[in-house]
């Protein structure tokens, strides 16, 4: 691609300092055994050394298949897990050194939107409940009436009728659904949204409409994005770097177009090479070759680089050593030492 | 060359406390021996109901097919016997559902959900079974087979059981295999290869292939045949190339539109198709597509525009403005593609 397709789109503040920065996230989980005597028998390296940092107002695309770790990355930012080791900075300060007040105080600011707006709205509250329930117990507008007036403004910010207030989330489509997820989330205000496979459950006629809409507040509310999915077509739309994870490390990162243009790890180009393109006439005229074997499992991992297994360039040495990532060129990152 | 599965103006209803929903209302096409075709369309479309209606596997109450025929290789399946209708699945039609996991029985080994339908179809002997079965998960790229065949389905990974359950489909040497989203579950690279395998497969014994899918990459890279689905209906068929570079539907037309694409510039807004999917119990009288439609015009909300040859010879479309859409195609081939070129 041409140096035409730069991205332009604004990023609000220029701040040196990064808005988040994960530092040497690990966060294994422990496998039990027994009834009587529990006893831990290996643990789940679900995340195992991830770094990166995000400037605010920018988008950052976390992709892998299940398993990889970049929905528990996702939690850990968000508090919902407690990580085993390694830091995350937010603004400056880590977040699992905080004491209850200041962690409550953050949560407000950093939101999440799930994938499934099936499972993610309680069936039992209106919609209009579901909104202000956070409102009210932030205290951001103890005025009753009030937050129903907010409550309505959100509705209709998400492209959706003011009064869906009064109705259920089985009264709706997954699309509408998937708004009033978005709503709440943007009901505390937040200045950091982690996106976790956001659009992924949605049909393809909806999803653009979604995904749009995720563009625009970004733009109208200088959101910060961390936009968790599998789906590269639309990572590639949306995100202004991205991270490739792997078995719970990440082996690339990249400007979005960098990435796209120029993958150089193994296993992105494998990825890459996978998704079918919806043109048959281009579709035709790829030579394409699945990558082999499956992924291993994380309690067990391949020693050295854990994607030699099924890599199609490894050495001998990809057996014994684990590469680190690399800056090959002005932020584009490989954790691959057969590259250059 | 005659067809192998013909289906012709088949209806599936289902009544529902909202009322009777028509998730099959009329839909009509063909599958030749050996061909690839792929029925796309969005939740509610219809596509899953129309297969499933195929092998008479609609839950009655509330389902039921209402009209229609499905001929293949010239019996009509609808006029079977339950008895004749058991041995047609799993005999001369294949399965392979979205999720393994919950269409491999779990209390059954590998092995013997093989040799089982190998039993019951063909009356084979236990030895024979077990012989073919590692024969077939040979074929369906799965090693240390012996082994494989004494596990339980929630040993394997859900490649794995994608594999299992293409392995059952092929056992009985079908002439169609019917697959429902055989791959959405699973992830991008094992998409892969299962699509592979299984197209690689029934092109090398010469099975026909009916794909039911959302994906459009899916389709592009391996249907001959395109059967895109709206509402109950067939809006849209045609050989795969036709439908894509020359979509005669307005919804197919915004599909196509709607999705990013990763071999074209970044554009930078997506164009969707605009509105909600529609609501099957209120349907009226006039075309489906209607209110999410830019090229809708009064005549639509009069009458269901019916599927009508549009184009090249095989192509067809259930628009009443499909010439129109053509020619506008034609004169400046570039607008449906506009949007998604780089508006850096």
């Amino acid at each position: 691609m041409s140096v035409a397709a730069v991205d332009t789109r604004p990023v609000r503040s220029l701040d040196a300092r990064p808005l988040l920065e994960v530092k040497g996230l690990r966060m294994h989980f422990p496998i039990s055994e027994g009834v009587l005597m529990r006893r831990q028998i290996g643990e789940v390296k679900a995340v195992d050394g991830v770094d990166f940092s995000l400037k605010r107002g920018e988008t950052l695309g976390l992709v892998g298949e299940s398993g990889c770790g970049k929905t528990t990355t996702g939690r850990c930012i968000l508090q919902l897990e407690r990580p085993t080791g390694g830091e995350i900075l937010y603004d400056g300060v880590d977040i699992n050194t905080l004491p209850p007040a200041g962690r409550r105080a953050l949560r407000r600011r950093i939101q999440v939107i799930f994938q499934d707006p099936y499972s993610s709205l309680n069936p039992r509250m209106k919609v209009g409940d579901i909104i202000g329930e956070p409102i009210a117990v932030h205290g951001l507008v103890p005025d009753a009436t009030k937050r129903v007036a907010r409550v309505r403004e959100l509705l209709s910010i998400c492209g959706l009728d003011p009064n869906f207030a009064d109705r259920y989330p089985h009264e709706m489509s997954g699309g509408q659904r998937q708004r009033v997820g978005i709503a709440r989330a943007l009901a505390l205000e937040p200045e950091f949204i982690v996106c976790d496979e956001a659009v992924s459950a949605l049909d393809v006629s909806i999803q653009a409409q979604v995904i749009n809409l995720l563009e625009d507040l970004r733009e109208r509310f200088g959101l910060t994005y961390l936009f968790i999915a599998h789906d590269l077509s639309v990572v590639r739309h949306l995100c202004q770097r991205v991270a490739v994870m792997y078995l719970g490390r990440i082996v690339e990162l990249a400007a979005c177009d960098e990435l796209f243009d120029n993958p150089l790890h193994p296993y992105t180009r494998a990825l890459l090479g996978a998704v079918p393109i919806p043109d048959p006439t281009v579709e035709a005229g790829r030579v394409f070759q699945p990558v082999r074997g499956e992924v291993p499992s994380p309690i067990n991992p391949p020693g050295g680089c854990v994607f030699h297994p099924r890599c199609p360039v490894a050495v001998d040495g990809c057996k014994r050593t684990r590469p680190e990532l690399r800056e090959l060129r002005p932020g584009h990152w490989v954790a691959c030492s057969e590259v250059s | 060359m005659s067809a192998l599965l013909d289906v012709r103006n088949l209806h599936t209803e289902f009544r529902t406390g909202a009322g009777v929903v028509r998730a099959v209302d009329g839909v009509s096409y063909t599958v030749d021996p050996g061909e690839t075709v792929a029925i796309v369309g969005e939740s509610g479309s219809g596509k899953s109901v129309g297969a499933m209606s195929i092998l008479r596997l609609i839950p009655d109450p509330p389902g039921r097919i209402t009209e229609g025929q499905v001929l293949f290789g010239g019996r009509d399946l609808l006029g079977l016997s339950a008895e004749e209708m058991r041995e047609v699945r799993g005999g001369e039609i294949g399965m392979v559902f979205q999720e393994p996991m919950t269409s491999l029985n779990p209390v059954l080994t590998i092995g013997r959900q093989i040799t089982e339908t190998l039993e019951q179809h063909r009356g084979a002997d236990r030895a024979t079974a077990e012989r073919r079965a590692v024969e077939l998960l040979g074929l369906v790229g799965i090693s240390d087979a012996e082994r494989r065949l004494k596990q339980y389905p929630h040993q394997l990974s859900g490649g794995m059981r994608q594999r299992i359950m293409i392995a059952v489909a092929l056992t009985c040497e079908p002439r169609l295999i019917i697959a429902d989203e055989p791959t959405t579950a699973l992830d991008v690279t094992i998409q892969a290869q299962i699509l592979e395998l299984m197209t690689g497969l029934t092109r090398r014994l010469n099975v026909a292939l009916i794909i039911i899918t959302h994906n459009l990459g899916v389709v592009a890279r391996y249907a001959q045949r395109v059967n895109v689905m709206y509402a109950g209906r067939l809006v849209e068929s045609g050989p795969a190339a036709e439908v894509y570079h020359d979509p005669r539907h307005p919804y197919t037309m915004a599909l196509l539109r709607s999705v990013p694409r990763l071999d074209r510039p970044r554009q930078a807004r997506l164009d969707p198709v605009e509105g909600q999917p529609p609501d099957l119990t209120r349907l009226d009288a006039g075309c489906a597509f209607r209110p999410r439609c830019r090229f809708a015009i009064a005549a639509c909300a009069a009458a269901r525009p019916p599927l009508e040859e549009a184009g090249a010879r095989g192509h067809l479309s259930a628009c009443f403005r499909r010439d129109e859409i053509g020619a506008a195609l034609a004169a400046n081939p570039a607008a449906n593609q506009a949007a998604n070129q780089a508006v850096a």
